[in-house]
């Protein structure tokens, strides 16, 4: 008897209650932003959340890209993921290769009812996370590209011509200009793996890996130990030595140096500008990266950097749909926007990127569209789509440590290639071991 | 001569005994034998396939040209840490036990790095080091010196040497000079009306019944160069320049956490759980027995 009266008062309050004092649902948003690029983070989700009431959506800083990417997966293992993961790009074989712990994108879309149509999205940009057939399987969202930033006053002190250099025979010659005209710092690129070896391949549309550079199979192997590339490290190994170019590390540590006026240029990520549009204290211009003339083909085009969002599996319907609409949000052209105009990623659909463009912000803001125009001025081929590699985060490392060999005069460039090829293949051969 | 407390049934001592034994099983043994599962098995990083593989982790771990390196850097970089922290320990509280004002002072100040958490001791030596932004890396380019760790492998070597150094010293010199001060004063005495110079008081007198403190500090000084020294290395140099500093913890934590190679990196932390029982073993055996001299 008491049991039943329970029962009939707690259903009675949960009339009562139900509807109207509905907790809203909360949706975990794991992602590895700061700065800036932190305070669009916490603005999206804010903005979301004022829009409606049924969700949710809670931003957690989780530390850098790797840390991120491994604290999902150790959640996973342990029975309570995020909803939804910022991954880098690099971490987009291992995620693509976890059927199962993913649910993608376009699946997510269609079992939530919401209205999705990938040919709204540029190609270039959904390429990457996309299916051969043309699935997308996680969101775009930060997508960057590396391009050149260049200190104008810099420039003018060492009594240069106020242009950038277009090819690399010119911006070795310009780095020694600048550094015999005192600047502490000539030239220096960041992120030593992405820069000088994939961005490098595909805007000379040479290959990586085979398999389109992983793109088509996880039987890929590494081939980019070619001539020109060892031919390319010499010279930037000398310009090393004669401190024309400066080794910035293997991520974005040397962006300080730019930022600060010690280094005058630098080869970095389109996602730099919100840092040096806040805090540079010079005029600075952007440009594309640099090519070798004698190389046919070049410039090609380059490749997207930055991160995607991905939907963890294992979570309920209502929870889905309400990622659906967060992404939809997310989506919209007022948003994508505006997000493109404070810190400097792409667009990640063909509405923002027109409405941009209309607006005139391109006049006004020159360089704002060389990303855009740099990785969609021709249309991608083979080497230049994009990248997929598994363990491609310690495959950069093993680059970046035999460059340092180079770099440090204690190994020959060919020799370096030949033997971060070989090791990148064992990493490789183990990746597909692993996920069979 | 001992003294023992009985208890009259089985249920008290048991309860007592239970915290203890719950956060040793959670922390230490749980985690142990999944170590152990981990490292006879291969899966991808998501846990969705899992076979069973026997030993091969531990050959392919062992065949491994870079594991082999990196536990001869290991080797290098404890004897360097253990060696400097040691000595420098044992110098300053000799120092401090000769001090007769403001002693206090001096042996706060002394054991203040020991407070630091390993992952601030990197930070704060990054901030004083880094080519880019460092204070120290500026004046020593002014100097004419060409400091760049990211490039230079004994430079980077000698950064994290002195960095777990500091973070050490403090330890030693509590060890230390509490084994001086529990030298009995007649023996210096003694040896003093006899003419014995201070130099010559130290290394006949002193050293030989510091002996056994400096065992148990060599121990724990190189379990600690081994294990503790982590986050200095992820903070300042992250194992580089290409892993000139990648000490065995960081090679299992960079293989198993950026690597995803579970199988590997579990194979690793069972060959380091190994060094570590061999080395409390060693301890035991012959340190527990001597640590009471006299």
């Amino acid at each position: 008897m008491p049991i039943k009266i329970l029962a009939a008062v707690a259903a009675l309050l949960g009339a009562i209650a139900g509807p109207a004092f509905a907790e809203p649902i909360e949706l975990q948003w794991w992602h590895a932003m700061t700065a800036i690029n932190l305070e669009r983070v916490n603005k999206l989700a804010a903005d979301f959340n004022a829009l409606q009431t049924d969700y949710k959506v809670t931003p957690v800083y989780k530390g850098s890209y790797p840390e991120t990417m491994t604290a999902a997966i150790a959640a996973f293992r342990a029975g309570s993921p995020p909803h939804i993961v910022q991954v880098f790009e690099v971490g987009t074989a291992t995620m693509m290769a976890a059927k199962g712990a993913v649910k993608p994108v376009y699946q997510l879309m269609a079992d939530a009812g919401e209205p999705f149509d990938p040919q709204n999205y540029l190609p270039t940009v959904t390429g990457y996370y996309s299916t051969a057939d043309g699935k997308m399987l996680s969101l775009p969202f930060n997508s960057s590209t590396a391009i050149v930033y260049w200190n104008k006053d810099a420039f003018q002190k060492a009594g240069l011509d106020p242009e950038p250099p277009k090819t690399w025979p010119e911006t070795f010659a310009t780095a020694k200009k600048l550094k015999s005209g005192g600047a502490n710092c000539a030239v220096v690129p960041a992120w030593i793996t992405w820069t000088q070896i994939e961005q490098f391949d595909a805007w000379h549309n040479l290959p990586l890996a085979t398999k389109a550079n992983g793109l088509d199979g996880t039987d890929t192997e590494l081939v980019f130990n070619t001539p020109v590339m060892a031919k390319h490290i010499t010279t930037l190994a000398e310009a090393i030595k004669d401190k024309s170019f400066d080794y910035g590390g293997r991520t974005n540590e040397a962006e300080g140096r730019f930022v600060s006026g010690d280094c005058a240029m630098i080869q970095t990520s389109s996602g730099f500008y919100g840092n040096v549009k806040t805090n540079a204290k010079f005029a600075f211009g952007m440009t594309e990266l640099p090519y070798y003339p004698d190389i046919k083909g070049a410039p090609q085009n380059s490749i997207i950097g930055g991160a995607s969002l991905w939907v963890m599996s294992g979570k309920k319907p209502e929870e889905y749909k309400g990622i659906a609409k967060f992404f939809s949000y997310l989506s919209r052209t007022d948003v994508q926007r505006e997000m493109h105009e404070v810190t400097g990623y792409l667009p990640i659909t063909k509405a923002a990127y027109e409405a941009t463009k209309a607006s005139g912000f391109y006049e006004k803001n020159p360089g704002r569209e060389i990303p855009i125009l740099q990785l969609a001025g021709k249309s991608p081929t083979e080497n230049s789509r994009g990248l997929r590699l598994g363990n491609l985060v310690q495959i950069r490392d093993i680059i970046a440590e035999d460059l340092e060999g180079v770099f440090a005069g204690k190994s020959e460039p060919k020799a370096a290639l030949d033997n971060a090829v070989a090791r990148g293949n064992a990493i490789l051969r183990q990746f597909q071991k692993n996920i069979q | 001569m001992e003294r023992r407390v009985v208890f009259s049934g089985w249920l008290f001592p048991v309860l007592l005994l239970l915290p203890q034994l719950a956060v040793t099983v959670v922390f230490f043994f749980w985690p142990a034998a999944q170590a152990i599962l981990q490292s006879v098995r291969r899966e991808d990083a998501f846990g969705l396939s899992t076979r069973f593989v026997a030993a091969e982790n531990f050959t392919a771990v062992l065949g491994d040209p870079l594991y082999l390196a990196s536990a001869e850097i290991t080797v290098l970089f404890s004897i360097a840490v253990a060696g400097l922290a040691l000595a420098s320990g044992l110098l300053f509280a000799v120092m401090a036990d000769r001090v007769v004002r403001g002693a206090a002072v001096y042996k706060t100040v002394l054991l203040l790095p020991y407070a630091v958490a390993p992952a601030i001791a990197g930070v704060l030596w990054l901030f004083l080091f880094n080519p880019s932004i460092g204070i120290v890396a500026v004046a020593l380019r002014r100097l004419g010196i060409d400091w760049n760790y990211l490039l230079d492998a004994p430079q980077a070597m000698l950064l994290v040497v002195l960095a777990a150094t500091w973070k050490q010293i403090s330890y030693n010199f509590l060890f230390f000079l509490a084994g001086l001060q529990s030298i009995p004063p007649s023996l210096l005495e003694a040896s003093a009306i006899d003419g014995a110079s201070p130099r010559r008081r130290f290394w006949t007198i002193v050293f030989p019944l510091l002996a056994p403190t400096s065992f148990f500090l060599l121990v724990v000084n190189i379990v600690y160069a081994f294990f503790d020294t982590f986050g200095i290395i992820h903070n300042v140099t992250q194992g580089g320049p290409a892993k000139a500093t990648e000490i065995l913890v960081y090679k299992v934590w960079y293989d198993g956490m950026v690597g995803l190679d579970l199988g590997s990196s579990a194979a690793q932390s069972v060959i380091l759980m190994a060094i570590v029982i061999g080395l409390t073993a060693i301890q035991f055996r012959f340190i527990e027995r001597r640590v009471h001299y006299a």
